[in-house]
């Protein structure tokens, strides 16, 4: 069973505020599942292990990933607009936030 | 003639002929929203405004007398996940409630093109994760052939909408089975394109290296044009290739046809099987051979399926951070508590299994045990794909191993709901093309016979579909 203690560490990692009641739902959730996942060790994958093989992508495919010419792609003045306007919090047209240090 | 049972060709004809217009038929689909949808629970939001405008802007074009394009004038329906600029686009989570999106996503631009109406945002699982819409934040979706089960997930707004006329078609996306198994469950045709054939750009992310964009429609017929007009290259995919659906037709006869043995093993209905075996049947009378397969690699699926999608989903959903958009709590002190304060509201508790799941995996000490470990199951996953492609055209397996459950029957049990994905995310992991097409009945439940075919082949499992859909 993993503990409350390893909980609290990955929700903070992962910038997560839990109350208590989660973070006893969660110790149970992610041990049965983690428990799960351990039928994985059965999988021999050795041959990926041995020659380092490239596991990225799904070059499978036939096709290969193109990825579009860095240059400025036009795009609508409003949109800037659109997209200040979603955040929570902003200022003269910038988005605003607390102080870090 | 009821406007509403009317496929997308039939619904061209009868715009050309002047037999009704567009402002008509978006009219009677949105009589039949605000008449249904309050049982069924499939629209997040009802984009009445912009469907009229739509419509009538349809109308005009289809009066120039000018030549006008299949979906023009057809009314659909969205996954909330999907951006349609100046909606609302909630994704199923309370983080965001009342996000507008700023610009349309690229499969939305090209319906858009082509004169399609909009009538409104699906309901969703919570980020498109689950299989129920249960985890939606804000509703559940009943399935409407027996309200008391669910539509099936995470795209269960969109097939419920088009199960009960709701929609001439809609939008879903599917990660692990998320088109494929609600369209099973609500009786519709939903196709998950190969990796690659359609544009992601504009869906909210889940886990970028599963997520797909695809048609859900009343008939094969529909869904190949709707794919059609929604696949290829698009400069802000990088994934996306030029792509165009082949022309040619396939026939039954003749047709190679794999059953993979480890798709009717322990844990499927009993009832499921018998009508994927009779559909199966329906083929060899037809003339094809029937081939028995292995795909040994299906037992890790699932466990290699849930450790990538949550190490991406943590990471892919770091970005609701309530700085830039949604939910935002600024009570604390510092800028750690908005982050800490505004996700730990905002995210329901699957988003949060997920990123605790993914953290955890990709955490030091742990990524070569989980995230490695499974990248490289993935791999194995693939090769059983190309190893039976070399021997099949097509492969067909039951969709889900039982029909549409009750609500709330799996609710509290995260790994059974996992489980539910069995028959559709080994596809996922190859990446390749799928279709779930209605195949028959159990009392008043759907069951959805699955088409799988090789990269890009989307033609063949098309026209093979569109066979069988006249056999039953």
């Amino acid at each position: 069973m993993i503990t409350k203690e390893e909980v609290q560490h990955i929700a903070k990692l992962a910038r997560l505020e839990l109350s208590e009641k989660e973070i006893e739902n969660m110790q149970k959730d992610l041990s049965a599942i983690l428990d799960y996942f351990r039928l994985l060790e059965k999988a021999n994958t050795r041959i990926y292990a041995d020659n380092n093989a490239d596991l990225r992508g799904n070059e499978k495919r036939g096709k290969k990933n193109e990825l579009r010419g860095d240059e400025a792609v036009g795009k609508p003045a409003s949109l800037a607009n659109n997209l200040v306007q979603a955040a929570p919090d902003k200022k003269d047209g910038y988005v605003k936030v607390k102080a870090i240090l | 003639m009821d406007l509403l049972d009317l496929t997308i060709k039939e619904l061209h004809d009868g715009f050309k002929k002047k037999q009704f217009t567009s402002v008509q038929v978006t009219k009677a689909y949105l009589e039949q929203i605000k008449k249904t949808d309050g049982k069924i629970g499939a629209y997040l939001a009802i984009t009445e405004k912009l469907a009229l405008e739509q419509a009538e802007a349809a109308d005009k074009i289809i009066s120039s007398g000018k030549d006008f394009s299949l979906l023009c004038g057809v009314p659909c329906s969205i996954k909330d996940a999907i951006l349609v600029e100046g909606e609302k686009a909630t994704a199923g989570s309370k983080i965001l409630e009342n996000y507008v999106a700023p610009y349309d996503a690229t499969v939305i631009v090209r319906l858009k093109k082509q004169g399609a109406v909009i009538l409104g945002k699906n309901n969703l699982d919570e980020f498109a994760m689950g299989v129920s819409t249960e985890n939606s934040a804000y509703k559940v979706t009943k399935n409407p052939h027996d309200l008391t089960r669910v539509a099936g997930g995470s795209s269960g707004g969109s097939a419920a909408a088009v199960a009960a006329k709701e929609a001439a078609y809609s939008i879903g996306s599917d990660t692990g089975g998320s088109i494929r198994l609600p369209a099973s469950f609500c009786g519709v045709v939903g196709l998950n394109p190969t990796y690659g054939a359609v544009s992601r750009y504009g869906l909210i992310s889940m886990a970028s290296s599963l997520d797909q964009i695809g048609p859900m429609a009343k008939t094969v017929e529909d869904a190949r044009i709707i794919f059609e007009a929604i696949s290829g290259k698009d400069p802000f995919d990088a994934t996306s290739v030029d792509y165009k659906l082949e022309a040619k037709s396939y026939k039954l006869e003749g047709l190679r046809i794999g059953v993979p043995k480890e798709y009717f093993a322990k844990g499927i209905d009993p009832k499921v099987e018998k009508i994927i075996k009779d559909a199966i049947k329906k083929a060899k009378d037809a003339g094809a051979k029937i081939i028995p397969i292995s795909l040994p690699m299906t037992q890790y699926a699932i466990a290699c399926y849930y450790i990538i999608v949550p190490s991406e989903v943590s990471s892919n959903l770091a970005r609701f951070d309530g700085i830039k958009y949604g939910h935002s709590n600024q009570s604390g002190n510092n800028l750690l508590d908005v982050y800490l304060k505004s996700r730990g509201e905002g995210f329901g508790r699957e988003p949060k299994r997920r990123i605790l799941i993914g953290t955890y995996a990709l955490s030091s000490g742990y990524y070569d045990a989980y995230y490695k470990k499974a990248q490289e199951v993935k791999k194995l996953i693939g090769q059983d794909f190309v190893k039976a492609f070399k021997k099949v055209d097509v492969i067909f397996s039951p969709v889900s191993p039982i029909p549409a459950f009750k609500i709330g029957e799996k609710k509290d049990d995260p790994l059974a709901m996992y489980l539910m994905d069995v028959y559709t995310c080994p596809v996922k992991l190859a990446g390749v093309p799928a279709l779930s097409l209605p195949a028959g009945k159990i009392g008043d439940l759907p069951v959805g016979l699955q088409i799988i075919g090789n990269h890009f082949e989307e033609s063949k499992i098309l026209s093979i579909a569109a066979e069988m859909e006249k056999l039953f």
